[in-house]
């Protein structure tokens, strides 16, 4: 009520339009698959707020210092001001270590809803005409995620960090021609630069935090105008859009699951421990531990870096280093398919038309063929990123295993590929949905006492439907 | 021609002679080893049948090894108490890398064929004094964290390495362990001599491997503390997964 009359009010001495109250009543549709993306929103919000915190305390600076902590073995020892300024936000700094667990559970959370959002997006079509440009935003908010976390990764300078590092420069220095030149140019020098802390500070807390709010504005911005996608029901047609208001239902929901968000991370930053960074140590370039890992929506580069076949090329007189094909045109390949994806199944297809309606991966069996194919062939790597742990954990050999991925990461795709092509084809031809429920018929008694079919089903409580102005 | 002839006869006479005189001194100076040859002390005496018993199939009955296991001469004590004490000797399949078991033998018995096996098979490493509480606990991270967190890990909970071979989970040793793993170098693992690794270090080494047993577990549960991987798992099993729940439970299903 009290929303009510501020909108009214507001209406009424801008003159304008109605349209505040117009975008409060517009019908979102809630199915529950459609709020992964808010997850990562959220999620997002949280890595903002939790991370401008750790700003206040991070430095990021190479210069040695003594570290004088509470942590007692590395009393003493020499470590860069970095590493000593999140040594004393993990020690010293009141709620410190809980914020930097929160900011890294977030980062982790926020990657695998971006991935759950978009495998989403994916197998119900949604990506399909008019919503490409959805999509090619989505894409890009994706490749933004991967750039924030292996730059945050790298700024505390522990022996993680500067492992991470050191693998970034070396794909850099393979780049043919041009590599010695970009790596020096991006480190300032010879490995370990001395301005890399610096650039990756400005890239983690300002550039990219910048990109993903653009991207996200448009996103947003997208799919506010263009409305959702919504399966296909009773009642519901290509030019109508079948949900809650945005208010008061759709977004006090939403301001539910924002905080649902904010509770689950907050949980596992306060009982789950995260980059131990006083265990793996200050970083110095001759030494790395083992297990080393990224973080596994960066695992995947890992793992092709593991399983790629040492390759180096000659090419008149001019080398090509082994980590280019893995490091970057493999990635670059991936990446570009996945962007384009929704124009090549649209040349593929031959189906240009414009689609609301949102598909049911069994109405698509190539489609989520493909897709299938395209999960199986990431979790292989992801899997080849950790094979050490991953192989100690089945107690089976490291180099076994990596045969064992290596075929994998060929057979995986194509056989999970025809498995799931066979079961949509089978699904789809089916007349009922083997776990559907079969369709309800609803009587009600009549006056003379018997019985009258009921046709259409009464809609749901609380929706409502709309026309929306997609043009 | 013939005094020429004569006079190389002579002195292959001679070689033979004297030859013949340094092997059969070689053989009676051999006699007198002073392994199997000198009366065995009680305790040797009872390592002997411990070891004929138990050892000798693969190592073979005078230490000097067969097809299916090393020679032990000059593995030095360090290795056999390593081997006996953490149970990975004796060993049910020889091709198999050896681990961690409950040892076979008690304390004593594994003294008792350490010392025969030091009286027939000499050399190699003796066993380290290693006292952890003269360490110190800065040296011994960066130490750590130089020379066997590479294969160990950060946290000392072992790794694959590769070759078939896995490095171990430190929690389970103890100092005196760690010390003859150190020192004599088990399976593909380096060997440390004094000049490369201090008794001072070694202190360290132990105090700081013993020390984040039960410490830097800020943050809350260790999840096995090997890294990214469990973190991963955490966040899309525990993370995501309770966020799927939720909001399956609340939205629609049409």
């Amino acid at each position: 009520m009290i929303v009510r009359r501020w909108v009214e009010g507001v209406d009424e001495r801008l003159d304008g339009s109605s349209f505040i109250s117009r975008n409060l009543r517009k019908v979102f549709p809630d199915h529950w698959a459609f709020m992964l993306g808010e997850i990562a929103l959220y999620s997002f919000l949280l890595l903002v707020l939790t991370g401008t915190f750790l700003s206040f305390f991070y430095l990021a600076s190479h210069q040695p210092v003594t570290y004088a902590g509470p942590y007692q073995p590395l009393q003493g020892q020499t470590v860069s001001a970095a590493y000593d300024s999140v040594m004393r936000l993990s020690f010293e700094v009141r709620a410190g270590l809980v914020m930097r667990q929160m900011h890294h559970w977030a980062a982790l959370v926020f990657m695998a809803a971006i991935i759950a959002h978009l495998i989403r997006v994916f197998f119900t079509g949604a990506f399909r005409k008019p919503r490409e440009i959805s999509w090619l935003i989505g894409i890009g908010l994706f490749l933004s995620g991967i750039g924030a976390g292996f730059t945050g990764y790298s700024l505390p300078d522990d022996a993680l960090s500067g492992a991470g590092l050191r693998i970034a420069y070396s794909i850099i220095l393979s780049i043919p021609f041009v590599g010695t030149w970009l790596a020096y140019l991006f480190f300032g020098g010879e490995f370990p630069g001395p301005d890399i802390l610096n650039r990756l500070l400005v890239l983690h807390i300002f550039i990219i935090p910048l990109a993903i709010f653009t991207l996200l504005g448009a996103h947003l911005a997208v799919v506010w105008h263009q409305t959702h996608t919504q399966f296909r029901a009773p009642g519901r047609t290509e030019d109508t859009v079948t949900g809650t208001p945005v208010w008061p239902k759709f977004a006090l929901k939403s301001i539910g699951l924002a905080f649902t968000t904010f509770g689950v991370i907050a949980l596992l930053g306060g009982l789950f421990q995260v980059n131990p960074i006083w265990l793996y140590g200050p970083f110095v370039p001759y030494s790395t531990a083992s297990p080393s890992q990224p973080d596994y929506y960066i695992g995947w580069l890992e793992g092709l870096l593991r399983l790629w076949p040492n390759w180096e090329f000659h090419v008149f007189g001019h080398t090509i280093g082994e980590l280019l094909l893995p490091g970057l045109v493999v990635p670059g390949l991936v990446f570009t398919i996945l962007a384009l994806w929704p124009f090549l199944e649209a040349r593929l297809s031959g189906d240009h038309e414009w689609h609301h309606f949102a598909q049911h991966p069994r109405e698509a069996p190539v489609r989520s063929a493909f897709g299938a194919a395209g999960v199986a062939f990431f979790v292989v790597l992801v899997l080849a990123g950790g094979n050490d742990v991953v192989a100690k954990f089945l107690g089976i050999e490291v180099d076994s295993f990596n045969t064992i991925l290596r075929l994998a990461l060929v057979l995986g795709p194509i056989l999970s590929g025809l498995v799931t092509y066979w079961i949509c084809r089978d699904l789809r031809d089916r007349p009922l949905h083997p776990l559907a429920a079969p369709p309800s018929v609803t009587f009600r008694r009549n006056a003379a006492g018997g019985f009258d079919e009921i046709e259409t089903e009464p809609p749901v409580a609380g929706h409502a439907t709309e026309e929306p102005d997609r043009r | 021609m013939s005094a020429v002839a004569g006079s190389e006869t002579a002195v292959r006479r001679r070689i033979l002679r004297y030859g013949l005189l340094l092997a059969v001194a070689g053989q009676i100076l051999w006699s007198f080893r002073p392994a199997p040859g000198r009366a065995l002390t009680a305790q040797e005496a009872a390592g002997r049948a411990l070891y004929e018993a138990n050892c000798s199939t693969c190592h073979g009955l005078q230490a000097e090894g067969s097809g299916s296991g090393p020679s032990l001469h000059g593995v030095g004590p360090a290795a056999v108490d390593f081997m006996l004490s953490t149970g990975r000797m004796p060993l049910a399949d020889p091709a198999a890398q050896p681990i961690r078991q409950p040892p076979r033998f008690d304390p004593q018995e594994i003294a008792a064929i350490v010392a025969y096996l030091t009286a027939i098979a000499p050399g190699g490493p003796g066993i380290p004094e290693v006292d952890p509480q003269a360490g110190a606990l800065p040296r011994g991270a960066q130490v750590f964290l130089n020379n066997c967190s590479g294969c160990h890990g950060a946290g000392a909970i072992g790794d694959s390495v590769g070759g078939g071979q896995i490095a171990p989970s430190l929690y389970a040793s103890s100092a005196r362990q760690i010390g003859e793993a150190v020192r004599f170098g088990p399976g593909v693992m380096p060997k440390f001599a004094t000049a490369d690794l201090s008794e001072q270090d070694l202190n360290s080494i132990a105090r700081y491997v013993l020390w984040i047993r039960d410490h830097g577990d800020r943050g809350g549960l260790q999840l096995g503390r090997v890294g990214a991987v469990a973190e991963g798992f955490v966040a899309v099993v525990i993370g995501l997964g309770l966020l799927l729940v939720v909001i399956r439970l609340t939205g629609s299903k049409t």
